[in-house]
């Protein structure tokens, strides 16, 4: 339990690490997903372009899009960028780092899905095989076939256990021929990415150094800010709730000796603090009656905090109102209730 | 618990140690990259040199490149010199001992897969197979020249038809093998020979002067730890009491329109905000009218509608009334 309080604590304490952690575990996810994929080249002609190029560029969108959607930054993005100016300016550079840092993060996994696929081969075979340089790599004294013919024959590359062109084209020589394409094109994409990385991570210290500690400073203010305030919002609606329900019970109690026409029997020398906290019900049928009227009628959202209780469910009022409601007229006694503070 | 909280505090602790780890997990990642991959040599005489001297080059550079990128010291040294002068002198010895620490660190996993690939024997038998003098083997000196060039260029594929079983393709293939091990090798006595004779022969050099700049490098590495720590905390605070004196401004408003007599409760965890509406006007005015950026005049705000222009935009009137929260 400490163990994992204390890597909570540190991914949570450093907003970037915690982004980093997502980000590196979308990437292996990516892995995982592509090495359980199971390819299923259709070997068709006019198929194996649209399947293989499918698979080669929508699942990295996807990821892309799945990037940004787990990213919590990004609700806060959209809320900095469209809220109304007020008091506060708004500051261009803070909205293009937020957007540019998670946009970076984001594109990782498609990156590593892109790599591993390219690495692996099997894409770029089924979706060039037709465009095979067959007079290169094939046997120049095989009778020549019709254009479709032959692209129905080179469809049918990646699927071994249907191929009939072995007299025309190798299978195997055709098949390390785009693979050996496949693997150089993975290879280059991932050097190409690595140095885009690098200039992006290495140009800016040399450019705009005191433009981006400011705004990584206020992006992280604006992070911060916003969870405090949830936090301050939940603590009040905390102490609004407590007080809240307490004046409903208080209510109830109140109901029940106007009801009874008794004083409630109070033990101030025994289990004082264990009576209070029983708020003046103290039998099953007053219970009944309080949870009755907790779901019939649940008490406005107004607390009075020097006001004597009034009743909360007792005289059946029905849903409780939206606008404050006005004070309803309690033919009853004045009483000099006990009122207990929170 | 005690262990692991030990470990991961001393990994944090030294800077120099989190590099450290960062660069033995690249290293580890190469070599599992390399078992993983699947080399298949195309067997081709143009494309063989082209893919197997690609393969043994290429993901070097990618791995010395994320080695760069992974290392924060790297930042923290192009900061250091791209800064402006200002009131602190730039040391160029310090500059240089964090550039080429940086260098060692990132060439470590391109050197590991360069050794593993040579070793390995695949890329070099792949590249050079069609260089081999066909001479010396048997199997080839009947064939014409293009078509020695031709079987040659399929002895990395075991499972071509045409040298598939040929004790000759073996034979290329040993040979190939045998260099390409022997080059491994080599290298990696090489490189550990230099680290070594590197180690030792420093303290003969100027030892007081590496400690300085060892010091001073792990000074400005730990200054800009401490320094975003410390904007960190100081953003915290800062929305604190942002927040706080939103609510009490909300409270001000709320007494000035209610004729109820404030109550005031020493611990008021409600924050005199006590309905509904008053809770959705909070929340309203939170997001249409946030409160500037502002703290030290909290107790003067009245007017809801003055605009206070924010800190960032770097305005002389803020920045010469307000210099604790201006040039972040």
């Amino acid at each position: 339990m400490d163990k994992f309080r204390m890597i909570f604590q540190f991914l949570q304490s450093n907003q970037e690490s915690f982004m980093n952690g997502i980000c590196g575990i979308m990437a292996l996810a990516s892995a995982q997903l592509y090495s359980a994929f199971d390819f299923n080249c259709p070997c068709l002609p006019r198929y194996n372009l649209a399947y293989g190029l499918g698979v080669l560029l929508v699942p990295p969108l996807i990821l892309f899009l799945l990037g940004f959607v787990l990213n919590n930054n990004v609700s806060m993005l959209a809320e900095e960028w469209r809220r109304p100016r007020g008091r506060r300016g708004k500051d261009g550079a803070v909205l293009r780092y937020m957007f540019c840092s998670m946009a970076q993060r984001a594109m990782i996994a498609p990156a590593v899905w892109v790599s591993v696929t390219l690495l692996d081969g099997k894409c770029i075979t089924c979706a060039f095989c037709t465009s095979l340089p067959v007079g290169a790599l094939g046997n120049a004294s095989h009778p020549r076939l019709s254009q479709e013919e032959m692209k129905r024959v080179l469809a049918r590359i990646p699927c071994k256990e249907i191929y009939d062109g072995q007299e025309l084209v190798a299978n195997e020589v055709a098949v390390r021929y785009l693979r050996c394409i496949s693997q150089a094109l993975g290879w280059c994409f991932m050097l190409l990415m690595t140095t885009l990385a690098f200039l992006v991570r290495s140009l800016r210290p040399c450019f705009t150094q005191a433009a981006f500690l400011k705004s990584r400073y206020w992006s992280h203010y604006i992070d911060i800010e916003r969870k405090l305030f949830d936090e301050t919002c939940t603590e009040h609606a905390r102490s609004f709730a407590k007080v809240c329900i307490q004046q409903f019970f208080q209510g109830m109690s109140t109901d029940m000796e106007t009801a009874h026409c008794h004083l409630p029997k109070k033990n101030p020398t025994d289990d004082g603090e264990a009576s209070e906290k029983l708020l003046g019900i103290t039998d099953q049928g007053t219970m009944n009656t309080a949870l009755k009227s907790w779901h019939r009628c649940k008490p406005p959202l107004h607390l009075h905090p020097d006001a004597p209780s009034r009743g909360n469910g007792w005289t059946g009022e029905g849903q409780f109102p939206l606008k404050p409601p006005p004070e309803p007229p309690a033919p009853r006694k004045e009483m000099a209730a006990y009122y207990s503070r929170v | 618990m005690d262990r692991f909280r030990m470990i991961f505090q001393y990994f944090q602790s030294n800077s120099e140690s989190v590099m450290n780890g960062i660069c033995g997990l690249l290293a580890l990642a190469s070599i599992k990259i390399y078992t993983c991959f699947d080399f298949s040599c195309p067997c081709l005489h143009r494309y063989n040199m082209a893919y197997g001297l690609g393969i043994l080059f290429v993901p070097p550079v990618a791995f010395f490149l994320c080695g760069l990128i992974l290392n924060r010291q790297s930042l923290v040294m192009l900061d250091e010199w791209r800064r402006p002068q200002g009131c602190r002198r730039k040391d160029p010895a310090v500059i240089r001992y964090m550039c080429s620490s940086i260098m060692q660190r990132a060439m470590v996993a391109p050197a590991v897969w360069i050794v593993v690939a040579l070793l390995d024997g695949k890329c070099l038998i792949c590249a050079f197979s069609s260089s081999v003098d066909p001479e010396k083997f048997p199997g080839f000196t009947n064939a014409t020249a293009e078509q020695a060039q031709e079987l040659l260029a399929k002895v990395p594929c075991k499972e071509d038809e045409l040298v598939g079983s040929s004790t000759s393709r073996r034979a290329v293939s040993r040979y190939l093998r045998c260099w390409s091990q022997a080059l491994g090798w080599s290298i990696l006595l090489m490189l550990i020979i230099a680290a070594f004779l590197a180690r030792w022969l420093r303290p003969c050099f100027n030892q007081a002067a590496l400690l300085q700049t060892r010091h001073w490098s792990n000074y400005i590495d730990i200054e800009q730890k401490i320094f975003e720590e410390t904007c960190c905390e100081h953003s915290r605070l800062f929305a604190h009491k942002c927040i706080l004196h939103f609510f009490e401004s909300m409270r001000e408003e709320i007494r000035q329109h209610s004729f109820d007599l404030p109550k005031e409760e020493e611990e008021d965890l409600l924050r005199g905000i006590t309905h509904q509406d008053q809770v959705n006007k909070l929340l309203k005015t939170w997001y249409y009218e946030k409160p500037p950026l502002d703290v030290s005049q909290a107790t003067q705000r009245h007017h809801l509608g003055r605009e206070r222009p924010p800190p960032w935009t770097g305005s002389p009137h803020v920045q010469s009334k307000f210099p604790q929260h201006t040039n972040v």
